[in-house]
């Protein structure tokens, strides 16, 4: 062997490690520690999540357009079906109804976006996750601030939305920031959730368009949930109003159009979209981090 | 502890009876059927529908400062796997692995995008391996040069996907020993690129080698092992068959191997 002899001969590999301070490989930092590992990352979080968004057009003729041009679309084809063909604006003038369908699209589509890059978040990635060492939480993160950037460039057509029908900025367009916060944390809780249980079941990524769109539906995207629900008993209505997409869409319109007032909003609806957000995220982050040693094992 | 002599070796990496096991999923029965799999979610076996896969069974060894470890075995004998179990990167089944800060992978492939040009690349791929902005800023001008990526005309403003495999290798190999390790990794890293750059390279990984405390280096290539490496571990199936100076495992190595 080639191993010179040593005092040490006859050690057991555990005393040996204790004697020399080695650690063990791969072990899970604790919280505390994790969170601070995470936060030495931040620059790589960041630069990540802005590689993805860079990247994802770059093979498209329009470019960075197409970060315009996809909600705005996706905006298009929603009115023509809900509001034109199916008439879904049940008692809601024109010109709320059409930001009211855009906002509610674009909110949805930034919650539902982050579940499902969450879910790939880990099982996608194994290459990197293989390979190098980081907090893996910086990937579910990474993932749900690319889709805050993303939903950053929508929110430039919800604005040219709003004004060409009648919304001007007023003072309460300034609520806008604390709703984006509060979903961005509930959705990075969410993200995180469907992270590692996408890790452990990679089938979550065929499973979970049904259930977003389901989500969507029961959600009041492209209808007033109190309107279409009126000869339903009302915890129908009560429930589907405080579910966390609801409460977000509902006070993101609040805060933008002008027709929306606060007779639409469910009673306590900040704290409700207060209580989401911190429930998910600190949730979310536990449920992860507890895992942490065993993704990547495939 | 009695007093410690300065000349005694100091562990570095301690491997205590190490097995991996992967786990594929839809493989058990090699039907890959919908039918077939239905049946092995219906029927509740142990695990429904895993294969297991047991890379690496019961290896024990120490590794000291100042050693640099060759790996050999034919290919699938668990020397990557090993590694990136050392590394922390893939849990262990049983068994432990004690280690003297955080041993890296030299290699950030997986965490550049061909999309991106090389510049966004060296950034994004320094602050995946855990340098700082600042460190990265410090080293950038260094690591374009050595990759050699500039010496045809401006390429490292476009995108990684327009470079040649060759091109992108040496970026990649650049990035990847720009920064400074505890415990260093080499996986094949040394047959990349054109003959200029792997005289480059080997002479980057002989550097990196005085740096870093122990150094395992996987590798098919025998002159270079014995190029660098000291000690050698010989696996095969998984299971440690040899552990020794590099001139006698090569010996029985090649014996083995038929050479």
């Amino acid at each position: 062997m080639s191993a010179p002899p040593s005092p040490d001969e006859g050690l057991a590999a555990a005393e040996l490690a204790a004697k020399y301070g080695l650690t063990v490989s791969g072990a899970r930092p604790s919280l505390f520690e994790y969170v601070r590992q995470l936060w030495d990352r931040r620059h790589f979080i960041l630069a990540f999540s802005r590689a993805k968004l860079t990247a994802q057009y770059s093979q498209a003729k329009l470019g960075q357009l197409w970060q315009v041009a996809t909600p705005l679309l996706n905006a298009a084809v929603y009115f023509f079906i809900f509001g034109l063909i199916l008439n879904a604006d049940k008692g809601m003038p024109k010109e709320v109804y059409i930001p009211f369908l855009v906002t509610g699209v674009f909110v949805f589509t930034f919650t539902q976006s982050s579940v499902m890059a969450g879910v790939r978040a880990i099982s996608g990635n194994l290459g990197l996750v293989r390979a190098l060492h980081f907090p893996r939480a910086s990937l579910p993160i990474s993932f749900a601030l690319q889709q805050l950037q993303q939903l950053l460039f929508s929110m430039i057509v919800l604005f040219a939305v709003a004004l060409i029908f009648g919304s001007y900025p007023a003072l309460s367009w300034l609520l806008i920031v604390p709703v984006l916060l509060l979903q961005f944390f509930f959705n990075t809780g969410l993200a995180m959730i469907m992270a590692r249980a996408g890790a452990k079941t990679p089938d979550l990524a065929q499973l979970m368009p049904f259930v977003m769109r389901t989500w969507m539906y029961a959600s009041g995207v492209m209808f007033s949930i109190p309107i279409m629900l009126e000869d339903k008993p009302d915890w129908i209505a009560t429930v589907l109003q405080w579910n966390p997409a609801a409460i977000y869409m509902d006070l993101m319109r609040f805060a933008l159009i002008d027709g929306y007032g606060s007779s639409n909003l469910p009673d306590h609806v900040w704290a409700a979209a207060l209580g989401w957000a911190l429930l998910f995220v600190v949730g979310g982050f536990v449920y992860f981090w507890k895992a942490e040693e065993r993704y990547g094992r495939g | 502890m009695a007093e410690q002599k300065t000349d005694a070796p100091i562990p570095t990496v301690i491997a205590d009876e190490l097995h991996i096991v992967y786990r594929v999923n839809g493989a058990k029965s090699g039907k890959g059927s919908a039918t077939a799999a239905l049946s092995r979610i219906v029927k509740r076996g142990e695990e429904r529908g895993v294969r297991k896969v047991h890379a690496v069974k019961g290896v024990s060894f120490v590794a000291y400062r100042g050693e640099a470890i060759g790996l050999i075995g034919s290919n699938g004998s668990g020397k990557s796997t090993l590694l990136r179990a050392i590394a922390g990167l893939l849990p262990a089944e049983k068994g432990k692995v004690y280690t003297d800060g955080q041993p890296s992978l030299l290699g950030v492939n997986a965490a550049l995008m061909n999309d991106l040009t090389g510049e966004r690349n060296v950034i994004l791929g320094g602050l995946a391996m855990g340098m700082s902005r600042e460190q990265i800023k410090e080293r950038y001008q260094e690591i374009v040069d050595f990759s050699g990526i500039n010496e045809k005309g401006d390429f490292i403003t476009l995108p990684m996907r327009t470079y040649s495999s060759g091109m992108a290798a040496r970026l990649r190999f650049s990035i990847a020993a720009a920064k400074d390790h505890d415990v260093l990794m080499i996986d094949e890293a040394l047959a990349t690129g054109d003959r200029k750059f792997q005289k480059r390279s080997e002479e980057r990984i002989r550097e990196l080698r005085k740096e870093a405390g122990t150094v395992f280096l996987v590798s098919h290539n025998n002159k270079s092992i014995r190029d660098t490496c000291d000690r050698v571990l010989w696996l095969e199936r998984g299971e440690l068959r040899m552990d020794g100076p590099t001139d006698e495992v090569l010996k029985e190595y090649e014996k083995f191997t038929g050479k």
